[in-house]
């Protein structure tokens, strides 16, 4: 890193505070009903960078929403059948959610980029309609309904927070969101981090050097599961009910389109996809059922002419007026 | 399980298992050459079938016209997607895969924009009455599928083996670049692939028309079910994709009916996740995708 320090306030620290910044006030100047979006905007980041950390190695999967499923259905689970307090079902669903991963990455470290990518959506699938087939405990294709509420303490304790009161629960997805996106920042600029990079640039170098590629690759997709997992567990409490249609292929799509239009390649890239991807998805309210059609032409326009997202559009920019100006020198 | 209902079983297993080989033939085809991987073949079965709607419903052609008409025209629509996704995207699978998911989205909204969403299609059975066979009724409508796969899949193979735009889109397949060095147009086998795939799907779709409800996202199921198929015969391999789809029509027609759909499409799944552990080339496959 040879970059001055002020240089890196002015890129990464003075962003960061202006988000959270606003994020801590919003409470105060949004309606009711924009803080619910908010919060499941909180959540989307965390499911989105998850799904970042898993393509660093190259693989795209098509379950990770999925896997944000089974973090929900096992907090549901556990919540409601199993008076598990939040405490405990939230680590709990994520390790369960992890557990499922490794299932998962058995058939699938033996496939690699295309193949991965439809067998991961066969499996859950297969994972979905588990959901429906089994009416206990996962209640068939009405889902799991009236998960309890959040509860820390008891009304009268100095700390009881009332979970009822949406902007609570606000804070502690920030509190959370803010959590993961830190871990998953430093992961991705860890040593571990770096070889499952190294995986996407070339696979057989890494082999050559002492990194097992397959085990990286299993351990990447249960990482990114245990976020995912979290993601879910949020998603559970804040609905309060959930069933297989909530964890459809459509929604994953929308995952992919976050994804692509924001850029994998940096840190940065997904939160802008997000971000960039609500907006357009509030702003298209009046034009409800012409929606898909919109994010189909964005994720094509996207893939087609911008590969690398928004992330890459200010170097593009630059490179474009560079030889711009080279140009002009050579005539 | 009595010897009627497995007959009527069997039957029913050979039409569902020619409905996608129909449909993944297209698809191993279009991911064989430049692998072109779409994700809008269910959509392109679904236009197919509403071919069938406009022209034989509303419009009051015979069934038979309706049907051979959905080639050319669903074909034409898998060109569109050729230039307009795959060109451009050559060389990344996983973008023009996503890319089409998008196409997919916008088909399926014209679609309903032009013809309802909600409200189901219905196509009247032009084929009434069924065959019986020792006891079983199996109905003519379905039962007409099994001659047409014949006929469309044996015409794919006899394209591919014996006539030359055929022979230079297996030489495609094998190596492009050897390909190229004949002669071949690269861009012009990608558009013949696609038209070729497109028209599959169409027909399939064309022929499902009067037995399954027709609706914007009928195809999906499908489209799944097809690259299921593609994933367990092998990616590219037009063989290991007919094989494939009677493995798996006979899989779901009988575990249908002995448990229910919901447990046929997971053990369907389970066989794919078996098949990808044992041999991740799929069954008879020789390319690692």
């Amino acid at each position: 890193m040879l970059k001055s320090s002020a240089n890196s306030f002015v890129e990464f620290w003075l962003p960061v505070f202006i988000i959270v910044g606003f994020l801590c006030v919003a409470p105060q100047i949004v309606s009711a009903y924009r803080l619910e979006l908010l919060t499941i905007f909180l959540i989307n980041v965390i499911l989105a960078q998850s799904y970042r950390l898993m393509t660093t190695t190259g693989d795209w999967t098509l379950c990770h929403y999925i896997l944000m499923g089974v973090g929900a259905y096992a907090t549901g689970i556990l919540a409601k059948k199993f008076g598990v307090p939040f405490y405990a079902a939230m680590p709990l669903a994520a390790m369960i959610t992890v557990g499922v991963s490794l299932l998962f990455a058995v058939p699938l470290s033996r496939t690699i980029g295309f193949a991965f990518f439809i067998a991961s959506f066969a499996l859950g699938e297969f994972v979905r309609h588990v959901w429906l087939k089994f009416h206990n405990p996962f209640g068939g294709a009405r889902g799991v309904n009236g998960i309890p509420k959040l509860e820390i303490g008891q009304s009268g304790d100095w700390y009881f927070v009332d979970f009822w009161d949406s902007t609570n629960f606000y804070f502690f997805t920030l509190i959370f969101t803010v959590l993961v996106l830190v871990i998953l920042y430093r992961i991705d600029r860890s040593r571990i981090g770096n070889a499952w990079k190294a995986i996407y640039a070339d696979s057989e170098l890494c082999e050559s050097i002492g990194i097992n590629v397959t085990r990286a690759r299993v351990m990447v997709f249960c990482v990114a599961g245990f976020f995912a997992g979290i993601a879910g567990s949020l998603m559970a409490y804040l609905i309060g009910s959930i069933d297989p249609h909530n964890f459809e292929m459509v929604e994953m799509v929308y995952l992919i389109i976050w994804v692509v239009v924001g850029g994998v390649k940096t840190f940065w890239g997904p939160l802008i996809g997000v971000i960039s991807m609500s907006l357009v998805f509030e702003l298209s309210r009046p034009l409800e059922e012409w929606r898909p059609l919109l994010f189909g032409l964005i994720l094509i326009v996207f893939l087609v002419y911008l590969p690398g997202g928004l992330e890459t559009l200010i170097p593009r920019i630059k490179l474009f007026f560079v030889e711009l100006f080279a140009k002009k020198e050579a005539s | 399980m009595g010897l009627e209902t497995f007959i009527q079983s069997f039957a029913n297993a050979l039409v569902l298992g020619s409905i996608y080989a129909m449909v993944a033939v297209g698809l191993a085809l279009a991911f064989g050459v430049m692998q072109m991987a779409n994700f809008a073949h269910g959509e392109l079965f679904m236009a197919g079938a509403y071919v069938v709607y406009v022209l034989y419903s509303l419009a009051g052609l015979p069934f038979f016209i309706a049907v051979i008409a959905a080639f050319p025209i669903v074909a034409l629509l898998g060109v569109l997607l050729e230039r307009a996704i795959f060109r451009p995207t050559r060389g990344n699978v996983l973008a023009g895969f996503m890319a089409t998911a998008g196409a997919s989205f916008i088909f399926q909204v014209l679609v309903g924009q032009q013809w309802g969403v909600g409200l189901m299609r219905s196509v009247p059975v032009p084929y009434k009455g069924s065959a019986e066979i020792l006891g079983a009724a199996v109905s003519w409508q379905r039962l007409a599928i099994i001659p047409a796969t014949i006929i469309m899949v044996g015409g794919l193979w006899f394209f591919l083996k014996k006539i030359k735009a055929g022979k230079a889109l297996r030489a495609c397949a094998q190596d492009t670049e050897a390909a190229v060095l004949q002669g071949i147009s690269i861009n012009k086998m990608t558009m013949l692939a696609m038209f070729l795939s497109g028209g599959f799907a169409g027909v399939g779709g064309a022929l499902m028309a009067p037995i399954i409800p027709v609706t914007p996202y009928m195809g999906h199921v499908y489209a799944i079910t097809a690259f299921i198929v593609v994933i367990v015969g092998g990616m590219a391999s037009i063989e290991g994709a007919v094989l494939a789809a009677f493995i798996l029509g006979f899989i779901h027609t009988f575990v249908s009916t002995m448990y229910d759909s919901v447990t046929a499409t997971m053990v369907g799944v389970l066989f794919m996740a078996i098949v990808l552990i044992v041999k991740p080339t799929g069954l008879l496959g020789n390319v690692k995708v």
